[in-house]
C-alpha cells in the first residue's frame, strides 16, 4: 500500500514539458501521405494540427486545361479506393450542364457499380480500422476476401482492377457481360453471411469495444457546423442521406434504410459502416430484379461543348457527399472545375475529437474518420 | 427530393432587411454584395422557415474581371438548398468576409480558396496556405497563372 502511494507521489511531482511530434508524413496510421503535428503532454495530446498538401496533383487545374471526357479518368485519381463513385457525380454535372439524357438500363448499372463500391470502400475502411486497433492484419485479410470479390467484378465490367473509368455522359462505357449478374447474384447471397462474421468477429470484442466506445466523440451539433458528411455525420445521429434527401438516378425506387448512431463515437462511425454495407447488399438485390433490358449509352458528341452555363452534382459516396461544380464556357475544358471532397471536409473538427485523448486513441480517431489522401488533397 | 429555392423568393424575404445587399436575382441564385455576405448568411441560418444550417460548398470562379464565390447551402431540417453568390473585383488583394464564424465547415474550403486563387477571408482564424507550401509563388488556379512550359 505505501508502495503504491509513494510511486503516485513520485508520478504527481514529475514535472513535464509538452512535447511535439510529427505523426506522419508517411506513417502506417495516416493511410497515405498526411501529417499531424501533434502537441504531447506525456501521452496525452494537447494540441494537433492537420498539415495537408503531400498529394497535390492539382486536378482542378490539369482538369480545367483537358476535354471534358479526358477528366473523367482524372476522377477515378481522387478517392482511388472509390473510383466507380467518382466518375458518377462528374458525369451527372456534366450531364445536367449539357441536357444530356441516361438510358434506364445504364441508371440501374450505375447504382449497382456504386453500392458495390460503398461496400468495397467500407470494407476498407472498417478493416484498416481494425489495423489501427492492433490486429495485425488479420480482420484486414477477411475484409480483402469480399473486397476481391467486387474488384473481380469491376474487372468484368470495366477491364480494371483500382481505376475503372467506366461511366460516361450519357451512360457507361460498356454493357455488362453474361456471366456478370451471376457473379453479381452469388456475391449479393453470400455477403450478408460474411457481415455476420465481421460482426462476431469485431462487434463484441473487449478490445475494439474498450479503445472506440466513447472515443473521438463528434457531437450532433458540431457535425453540423463542420459540414460533415457520410457514416461521420450519420454516427453522430444526423439522419441524412442524399440517396434519400435527393435522390439522383434511380434510388427512389429502392427500398433501404439509413443506419445512424447516436454517440458519435468511433464504435458508432464504425457500426454504421457495418450496417450501410448490409443496406448496400439490399439496393444491389433491387436492382438486380428491376435491370432492364436495352441500351447503355446515348449518342454524345465526341467533342462535347455544353452551353455557357455551371451546374452541380453530387452523390451520396462511401466517404461522404461528394460533388461537382462545373462551369462551361461553351469551350471544350471546363472553363472551372472544382470538387467539393468529403474527406477534407470531415476532417475538420479532428482537433475538438482527439485533444485530450492519448496518442493511440488519435490513431483509432483518425482511422473512424476514413479518409482517402487522393481525395483531400486532390 | 431536396428543393432548391429559387433566388426570387429568398429575395423577397430578404427586402426588408438587405434591401442594398441585393445584387442579382436569378432563378437558381442569389447573388450578394460582399459587405452584406455575412450579416445576410447569419439571416439565412438563423431565420425560421429557412434554417439553412449546413454549408455544404464553397468555390471561387476566375471570371478574370472579378472573383465569383459559390456557396451551397442547405437546410437538413427542411431539405431545401439555396445557392448565394458575391463578387470580389479586385484582383490584387481581394478580399471577402469569412464565414467561419457562422459555419466551421468553411474553415478548410476557405484556406484552399485562399491558397488556390488568392482571395483572402477577412476574419478567419487561421488563413494560410493549406496544400501548397509557404513562400509558394503565385494562386495557380487563376487563369492568368502562369505555370512555365
Amino acid at each position: 500500500m505505501t508502495g503504491i502511494h509513494c510511486v503516485r507521489i513520485t508520478i504527481m511531482a514529475l514535472k513535464t514539458e509538452p512535447f511535439v511530434i510529427n505523426l506522419g508524413p508517411l506513417h502506417p496510421s495516416t493511410h497515405g501521405v498526411f501529417r499531424m503535428r501533434a502537441t504531447l503532454d506525456g501521452e496525452v495530446i494537447i494540441d494537433i494540427e492537420p498539415v495537408f498538401g503531400y498529394l497535390h496533383r492539382g486536378i482542378e487545374k490539369l482538369a480545367e486545361t483537358r476535354t471534358y471526357k479526358q477528366d473523367i479518368p482524372l476522377t477515378d485519381r481522387l478517392d482511388y479506393v472509390a473510383s466507380m463513385s467518382n466518375n458518377l457525380p462528374y458525369v451527372m454535372a456534366v450531364e445536367k450542364l449539357a441536357g444530356i439524357q441516361v438510358p434506364e438500363r445504364a441508371e440501374y448499372l450505375r447504382v449497382i457499380m456504386a453500392e458495390l463500391q460503398r461496400i468495397a470502400s467500407h470494407l476498407l475502411a472498417v478493416g484498416s480500422l481494425a489495423n489501427d486497433l492492433g490486429t495485425f492484419f488479420t480482420p484486414f485479410m477477411y475484409m480483402f476476401r469480399e473486397r476481391e470479390k467486387i474488384v473481380d467484378l469491376f474487372e468484368m465490367v470495366s477491364g480494371q482492377r483500382l481505376l475503372y473509368n467506366y461511366m460516361r455522359f450519357g451512360g457507361v462505357s460498356h454493357d455488362i457481360p453474361d456471366e456478370f449478374l451471376p457473379a453479381l447474384e452469388k456475391f449479393a447471397n453470400r455477403m450478408p453471411g460474411f457481415i455476420d462474421e465481421y460482426d462476431q468477429l469485431l462487434a463484441e470484442n473487449e478490445i475494439l469495444l474498450a479503445r472506440t466506445k466513447g472515443v473521438g466523440i463528434l457531437p450532433k451539433k458540431l457535425a453540423i457546423n463542420i459540414s460533415a458528411s457520410g457514416p461521420v455525420l450519420r454516427a453522430s445521429g444526423v439522419k441524412w442521406d442524399i440517396r434519400k434527401a435527393d435522390p439522383h438516378s434511380v434510388y427512389d425506387r429502392f427500398e433501404f434504410d439509413i443506419p445512424t448512431g447516436s454517440a458519435g463515437d468511433c464504435y458508432d462511425r464504425y457500426r454504421v459502416r457495418i450496417e450501410e454495407m448490409r443496406q448496400c447488399v439490399r439496393i444491389i438485390k433491387q436492382a438486380m430484379e428491376q435491370l432492364p433490358q436495352g441500351k447503355v449509352l446515348n449518342k454524345v458528341p465526341l467533342r462535347l461543348r455544353p452551353p455557357v452555363g455551371e451546374a452541380y452534382a453530387h452523390i451520396e459516396a462511401p466517404k461522404g457527399e461528394l460533388g461537382f461544380y462545373l462551369v462551361s464556357d461553351n469551350s471544350e475544358e471546363p472553363y472551372r472545375f472544382h470538387i467539393r471532397a468529403p474527406s477534407l471536409i470531415n476532417l475538420t473538427a479532428i482537433r475538438e475529437m482527439i485533444i485530450g485523448w492519448k496518442l493511440a486513441d488519435a490513431i483509432v480517431t483518425f482511422g473512424s474518420i476514413d479518409i482517402c489522401l487522393g481525395e483531400v488533397d486532390r | 427530393m431536396t428543393i432548391a429555392l429559387s433566388g426570387s423568393k429568398i429575395a423577397d424575404k430578404l427586402k426588408e432587411q438587405f434591401a442594398e445587399g441585393i445584387v442579382e436575382v436569378s432563378r437558381d441564385s442569389l447573388l450578394v454584395k460582399s459587405e452584406s455576405l455575412l450579416d445576410i448568411a447569419s439571416f439565412l441560418k438563423t431565420t425560421p422557415g429557412l434554417n439553412f444550417d449546413y454549408l455544404s460548398c464553397i468555390t471561387a470562379v476566375d471570371y478574370k474581371e472579378y472573383f465569383e464565390l459559390v456557396y451551397h447551402l442547405v437546410s437538413l431540417k427542411h431539405n431545401h438548398s439555396l445557392l448565394i453568390k458575391t463578387r470580389c473585383y479586385q484582383r490584387v488583394e481581394p478580399v471577402v468576409p469569412s464565414l467561419v464564424s457562422l459555419w466551421r465547415g468553411a474553415d478548410f474550403q476557405e484556406r484552399e480558396i485562399f491558397d488556390l486563387m488568392g482571395i483572402s477571408f477577412d476574419g478567419h482564424p487561421n488563413l494560410k496556405r493549406i496544400f501548397l507550401w509557404e513562400g509558394f509563388d503565385g494562386h495557380p488556379l487563376r487563369k492568368d497563372y502562369n505555370y512555365g512550359t
